[in-house]
């Protein structure tokens, strides 16, 4: 393509870029004579080289832009959304014939009659507005006027020509905005005075800027990145060798040498930095389309702009970021009649923060919309199979929050054009997860999300750890560890537990399933060697919010390495993120956290719910050996028994007066939140050996009735029970068969046995209770 | 019609290699090579070729021949293409001449992976050339390298 078009599409692609958010952002100040002007420019450059280069169909399209511009400009318009609509609807379509332009080297056959249409009408729309005190105003600017602002008017002939005008329209562009469009007050003579010194200021700012920097080719500069990752690995065999070396001479360049290299690098690394503002810079257009299509009204805020990464990284958090903000006003921010109902501003909120912490990037994206309804989370995961019900009644706020970013998964009541197709936060997560970030989300119901994006400043350069396996290294992101484990022989034998086969490490209270390495990669164990006689050192990981541990030979030091990626004969070994050059010259693999996790099995769904369930059991008290340290709710059951539940089967203890129970369907029940509560009376599900005397009777029980509101399979019931005596930690070690259905187990709990109560077989019970009514008839009445 | 072609030649169990000189960037004695775990098998290793890493495809095992008993070390043949893929074989011949009139077409009974990779045979005085097919030999490793995958 000819040199000069190629230079026309790359400046006009990022001057579209740039009109985007400047139009959004003039809506907000539609007095902002710097940003109409900068639009204008802007507008008129693409038009001035298309008539150049000979693309009339684009031109067209800008004039007519050009012209309902020079209007607003001239403030013989005022601005209005529809003409933001209109002018950002031309951008797009500009931007279209450039990317035409760009493939075909046409300006394609759309020749765009309705836009154009669109665009003539607003201009002739506001000409009746057009204003009356012009000319007093004009004479009054005319003497004030900067002459350096005719370099700005010799070029842009479609506007009155007379340059004084300009200058009063200024004045009264100002005017309007203060006071109302259609009764303009003869502005003072100052405020002209002052808008039109400004300008010149600022274009000379522009033209030394441009003059400071140049346009290096990406390519360069990705080659320079790489020879300073060479530069850095030789650096590193030198500081190594020369450690072991007595001669100053050779020590100190080599430690001179060190210095440059960090330095050489950092500043190279630099040069691959963009401010964020890049990716940002789009936003308050996305949030002005989607709150515009579905009669949202939204504000966004953002700060920060200007943190610098990576360009790759860049690149790679667009689209999720996008994503999210496309989310926030969609389904995040509610409807204005809403907001304002429930006490809020009509105008939603969305802000978003960058900022350098720690070595990485963190980015904020938080929203004052409803936050997200974890309940209906819940009960979309039920209905599309992703956990069960047992699964759910266990899962804290915090858990039901994250099943946001399983695949498949989405809230929305319906589906938009705009989002909620469900394939949303686990693209967003995978996406983050393949630059070793990290996703972090927390909802505030009636408050609003915060999403928290944490990523690192590059990609090609990564502190890693070394471990050894079976004698060949490999490196593992040092973003991916969350822990070293060492365990000894003998706690090799005593606390590798398994389920199912699988083994397990018990880690804080929670199980970790092992991976081992030379098995993963099926390496072969030298002769002599084996596994269970030595020493394990685990590595603890984390991939896609599933921790494991993976058991490793030797955890080496962590380094700096440079990433390479592996050649396409080997693109197809997920479990591999690259290959590095060690500081002795020997090539090691880098481990792909993520890769290596699906190769093991850890990310599918059923190893998870194995595990689940398995954690559950521990949870329960079934499995003795398994037993640890507990928390039990004790209660009293009829007849003074002692009974039990895991408190974290408990969802909330309540009170509820007699007098409010209901009785439905057979069931007794009670208003709660807004839901029908089904209440279960311990003694009568639970079979009495010794008489059945309470059976038929009225509620008796003590008034208050004290209730365990409990979740199970997707369903909450309330337990009456006689009265909650106390929340204990035991390791509830003894324990016997049941002898009655509806109990678990029996227990010693503090001493005394206790049983433990089966919500599920306590449902069955009541069930079956409620469908024999006949029988049972007295148990209901 | 008397074009001449160079070739650099190299041996495999005896066989007489040859690949277009403009193809071949270097060959070098010994690299140390980092085994792939999971690879697929044609795939030898990676090797450090002062600061690129380059993958080492073993043209032993890409032609269905047995892996070397002897021992000795491989010398490597470093082709160029984007990923700079390394050949290993076993001893390394001079760069011969020849024009067109000595090539001919594998004969169809040349079955297997060998046929694969084999553009035709240039008839040498002494010996038989086979030309390798360099983007085939990388193409169907990659096939083959996706089949490997478990």
């Amino acid at each position: 393509m000819d040199d000069l078009i190629k230079e026309f599409l790359i400046e006009s692609t990022e001057n579209l870029d740039r009109l985007d958010s400047e139009l959004v952002k003039l809506e907000t100040d539609p007095s902002s004579q710097e940003l109409l002007s900068s639009i204008f420019r802007t507008i008129h450059t693409i038009k001035g080289s298309c008539g150049f280069l000979g693309f009339g169909k684009l031109e067209k399209v800008a004039h007519v832009g050009e012209s309902l511009l020079s209007r607003l400009r001239d403030g013989k318009l005022s601005l209005t959304p529809e003409f933001t609509s209109g002018l950002l609807a031309m951008v797009d379509s500009i931007r279209t014939m450039l990317g035409e332009i760009q493939t075909t080297g046409q300006d394609g056959n759309e020749t765009y009659p309705e836009l154009i249409a669109t665009l003539n009408k607003l201009q002739d729309q506001g000409q009746g507005l057009a204003p009356k005190a012009e000319s007093a105003a004009l004479s009054n600017a005319a003497a004030k006027k900067n002459p350096a602002k005719k370099s700005d008017g010799a070029n842009l002939e479609e506007r009155p020509a007379n340059p004084a005008q300009q200058g009063a329209d200024l004045n009264r562009k100002n005017a309007v905005s203060a006071s109302r469009p259609d009764a303009p007050a003869t502005p003072p003579a100052a405020a002209g005075e002052t808008q039109s010194s400004q300008q010149p200021s600022d274009d000379s700012r522009l033209r030394s800027a441009a003059a400071e920097t140049i346009r290096v080719d990406v390519h360069l500069l990705d080659r320079l990145m790489n020879l300073v990752g060479e530069l850095v690995l030789t650096r590193n065999q030198i500081t190594q060798f020369s450690a072991r070396q007595s001669d100053p001479n050779l020590i100190s360049p080599s430690q001179q040498l060190n210095m440059l290299t960090s330095e050489l690098q950092e500043e190279v690394m630099k040069t691959r930095m963009q401010p964020i503002s890049n990716v940002f810079d789009k936003f308050p257009r996305v949030v002005r389309d989607v709150a515009t299509a579905r009669g949202k009204q939204v504000v966004i805020e953002m700060e920060g702009k200007e943190t610098e990464l990576d360009r790759s990284l860049l690149e790679a958090i667009k689209d999720p970021l996008t994503h999210i903000v496309r989310n926030s006003v969609d389904h995040g921010i509610e409807m204005p009649e809403l907001r304002t109902a429930s006490g809020k501003r009509a105008e939603g909120h969305i802000k978003l923060v960058a900022r350098h912490e720690g070595g990485q990037v963190l980015i904020e994206i938080s929203d004052d919309g409803a936050g997200i309804d974890t309940a209906r989370v819940k009960s979309k995961a039920l209905e599309r199979g992703v956990i069960t019900a047992q699964q759910a009644g266990r899962m804290t706020e915090q858990e039901l929050l994250n099943l946001v970013f399983l695949p498949g998964f989405s809230t929305a009541e319906k589906v938009t054009n705009l989002s909620g197709r469900g394939v949303g936060m686990d693209v967003v997560k995978t996406n983050i997860d393949r630059v070793n970030g990290s996703v972090d989300l927390q909802s505030y119901p009636g408050k609003g999300t915060t999403i928290r994006i944490k990523i690192p400043l590059t990609l090609a350069i990564v502190r890693a750890v070394m471990i050894q396996s079976n004698g060949k290294r490999f490196a593992i992101p040092q973003v991916n560890i969350q822990e070293l484990v060492r365990l000894d022989a003998d706690r090799v034998r005593t606390e590798i537990e398994s389920v199912h086969g699988v083994p397990v490490y018990r880690i804080r209270g929670r199980l970790l399933p092992l991976v081992y390495l030379s098995k993963e990669l099926r390496l072969s164990r030298k002769a002599g060697e084996s596994a269970q006689d030595e020493a394990a050192n685990i590595v603890v990981l984390q991939a896609n919010d599933h921790p494991f541990g993976l058991v490793v030979d030797a955890i080496n030091d962590s380094e700096e390495i440079v990433v390479k990626p592996l050649s396409r004969q080997l693109r197809a070994l997920k479990i591999f993120a690259g290959a590095t050059i060690m500081g002795d010259g020997k090539v090691a693999l880098i481990l792909d956290v993520v890769g290596l996790a699906q190769n093991a099995n850890i990310l599918s769904e059923a190893s998870d719910r194995a595990l689940a369930e398995k954690s559950a059991d521990l949870l329960s008290g079934k499995e003795q050996s398994l037993a640890e340290k507990q928390t039990f709710l004790l209660f009293a059951g009829p007849d003074d028994g002692r009974m039990a539940l895991p408190l974290s089967a408990v969802a909330r203890l309540e009170e509820f007066r007699a007098a409010d129970i209901e009785k439905s369907g057979g069931e007794w029940v009670i208003q709660y939140r807004q839901k029908i509560l089904p209440l279960i009376r311990l003694d009568v599900v639970l079979e009495e050996r010794r008489t059945r005397r309470r059976h038929g009777s009225k509620i008796v029980e003590p008034d208050p009735l004290q209730v365990l509101v409990c979740n199970d399979e997707g369903r909450t019931i309330g337990i009456i029970v006689e009265q909650i005596l106390d929340i204990v930690e035991d390791r509830a070690a003894v324990k016997t068969e049941a002898t009655r259905e509806g109990i678990q187990c029996a227990v010693v709990i503090n001493d005394r046995v206790t049983e433990l109560i089966d919500i599920p077989a306590i449902q069955r019970i009541a069930e079956a209770n409620r469908t024999l009514s006949g029988e049972h008839a007295e148990v209901i009445d | 019609m008397a074009q001449t072609h160079q070739f650099c030649t190299f041996y495999l169990d005896k066989l007489m290699f040859g690949l277009e000189l403009q193809k071949v960037q270097e060959v070098i004695r010994f690299l140390e090579i980092t085994e792939i775990p999971l690879a697929p098998h044609v795939v030898g290793g990676l090797m450090n070729l002062r600061g690129q890493i380059v993958t080492g495809i073993d043209l032993r095992r890409r032609l269905g021949l047995a892996d070397r008993t002897d021992g000795a070390h491989p010398m490597n043949v470093v082709i160029r293409s984007a990923d700079g893929a390394v050949r290993l074989v076993d001893e390394i011949g001079d760069v011969v001449e020849v024009t067109e009139e000595s090539f001919e077409r594998p004969p169809e009974t040349l079955q297997g992976k060998v046929r694969e990779v084999i553009l035709g045979v240039h008839k040498l005085k002494r010996h038989l050339l086979h030309v390798l097919d360099t983007e085939k030999a990388c193409e169907t490793a990659e096939t083959v390298a996706s089949g490997g995958e478990r």
